[in-house]
């Protein structure tokens, strides 16, 4: 009794940790089973054929790759464009520094339905009504996951100290050479951190690009289509295989980063 | 980096530029067309144009015929947030304080579940509260639900789907702010006889405010916006103003309706977050 009083808090702690995963558990099971009728959705019995023919619905695989396409393009401009904005806001001081912080925190506070439907009201206002598709998808993809690059780089940025900078230009580096082998080797994990983040994010939306999307469909709108007349079991591999993927390049990098603190450490 | 250490110089421009104008064009200029959509004369239609006749009106038919689901998506998002706090206070704190080594493995894993598909998640719930499943079963054989009594397309069923959703919201600004309080001040409360309830609400809860803010208003705000939870895991009756917004929005609907609603959501949420901001005492957060 006195063990568990010690620790109540942690078992609680970890009890609401499982309930996190309950869903997740039942995703996994899911992607093993092999459904009587496609209508009835509960387990019965086990089969791998999920997992070997995940494009069973070919329309669900055309989702994906589509979501897959846009997560890229929007990550790879987002995380450009916001990791040069993390610089400019934690480096230099500038006319119009602080409202451009606001501005950068603005579309994270706003809820995504607001800026989904204004977004669209844009385009169709623009005249752009018939050509809503996967550059409208895009284009809204890279302005929302922006703000998640800019400030996850600039917290990595703001914690990291200049000396090591100091000591590379105190040896004749110049300037070009230190950024190149110095910040931004240092600042790296953070851009890193922070495509992953915009990778996610484009790649769950669904408020924003189930308005702005024409008759293109990403694959969280698949899910969405499937979801009434049931839901084929290969949804619940993508669901499983997106966890695994997303862990391990998490857990690389943590490995990682803690094998080169042990290196600097023992050096 | 302390202020003085900023350099100077017409480089930060053109580094902030692309963001800038990006969050212009995409986020700023469609405010101002939402703001614009939402007057315009009703008659109109996308194909032969609207008429600009500020017609305020708009606002006023938006909240007579949808004051339920707006009522809905705040009531459901409140409640949501509320538990999202519980829970979440409890899994931060057990982390911060008593993870010892395993607290960034515990981390990962309080973001863990958020890497599969939103829709698929919630999905998931669908199955689990589902009529036959053993939920349901076991909370009838308790005697908690009637013989015909459901939990699926319940309120309850919202709020749960929404409180599990955004969760991770609402954990690591906690996580962030307890892991920062000196756990000397706690002891130092039990070393002066306050006995460990006391002690947690005159210490540990003031010094956790800013991520009891923070992490209330991002869970709060997106979750009154959402309408996925109430979709797929409610029914007719918990329609919420997400969904209404979605469906007037497109050409079917009418885009003025949908423009004032959002526009009302977007000044309801702002309104509440100030007066909450205030009455939280944590100004220096924005």
């Amino acid at each position: 009794m006195a063990w568990l009083k010690e620790r109540a808090v942690l078992v609680l702690g970890l009890a609401v940790l499982v309930y996190m995963f309950v869903p997740i558990f039942v995703v996994v099971l899911m992607s093993f089973n092999d459904p009587s009728t496609r209508n009835v959705y509960r387990f019965d019995g086990f089969t791998l054929d999920n997992w070997l023919n995940p494009c069973d619905d070919p329309a669900m695989c055309d989702s994906l790759g589509l979501s897959i396409r846009i997560g890229f393009l929007a990550t790879a401009v987002a995380t450009i464009i916001g990791t040069m904005a993390a610089f400019a806001l934690v480096r230099w001081d500038f006319f119009g520094r602080s409202s451009s912080n606001v501005l950068i925190f603005l579309p994270m506070a706003a809820p995504e339905i607001v800026m989904g439907s204004s977004l669209l009201t844009l385009f169709v206002q623009g005249g752009f009504a018939g050509q809503l598709g996967f550059w409208t998808i895009f284009i809204a993809h890279v302005m929302f996951c922006l703000s998640f690059v800019v400030v996850t780089v600039r917290s990595r940025l703001a914690g990291m100290n200049d000396t090591l900078e100091q000591a590379a230009s105190d040896l004749y580096a110049t300037p070009s050479q230190t950024f190149w082998r110095v910040t931004f080797p240092l600042v790296l994990p953070g851009i890193l951190g922070a495509a992953l983040l915009s990778f996610s994010l484009s790649f769950d939306d669904f408020i924003i690009t189930n308005l702005n999307s024409g008759s293109d469909v990403t694959f969280p709108m698949y899910v969405w289509g499937v979801a009434r007349v049931g839901l084929p079991m290969q949804v619940n591999v993508v669901g499983t295989l997106m966890l695994v993927i997303s862990l391990t390049i998490v857990l690389v990098g943590e490995v990682n980063s803690r094998r080169r603190a042990k290196a600097l450490a023992t050096r | 980096m302390a202020d003085t250490d900023r350099r100077k110089g017409l480089t930060a421009y053109l580094l902030m530029a692309p963001a800038v104008l990006v969050l212009a064009l995409f986020f700023v200029i469609p405010f101002y067309s939402l703001v614009a959509a939402s007057l315009y004369e009703p008659g109109g239609s996308d194909k032969e144009g609207w008429e600009m006749t500020y017609h305020v009106g708009n606002y006023v038919d938006a909240v007579q015929d949808y004051w339920e689901p707006l009522w809905h998506a705040i009531a459901y998002s409140a409640a949501a947030t509320l538990i999202c706090l519980v829970l979440g206070y409890v899994l931060a704190y057990a982390i911060a304080f008593k993870s010892g080594r395993w607290k960034s493995l515990l981390l990962v894993l309080v973001i863990a579940p958020f890497f599969t598909s939103f829709l698929v998640r919630t999905l998931s719930w669908q199955l689990i509260l589902a009529d036959d499943g053993w939920i349901v079963d076991t909370f009838q054989f308790l005697h908690l639900l009637g013989d015909d009594g459901r939990l699926l397309g319940t309120h309850f069923a919202v709020v749960m789907g929404l409180a599990y959703n955004f969760l991770p919201f609402m954990v690591l600004p906690l996580f962030a702010s307890i892991d920062k309080i000196d756990h000397r001040l706690i002891e130092a409360s039990g070393d002066l006889y306050s006995n460990p309830v006391v002690g947690f609400f005159k210490v540990t809860w003031p010094l956790s405010l800013p991520g009891v803010v923070s992490g209330t208003l991002l869970t709060f705000i997106p979750a009154a916006g959402d309408y996925i939870n109430a979709e797929l895991l409610g029914s007719t009756e918990t329609n919420v103003i997400g969904n209404v917004i979605q469906l007037q929005a497109t050409d079917a609907g009418h885009p003025n309706t949908a423009a004032a609603l959002s526009m009302i959501l977007m000044v309801g949420i702002l309104v509440m977050v100030l007066v909450y901001i205030r009455k939280a005492g944590t100004e220096e957060l924005l």
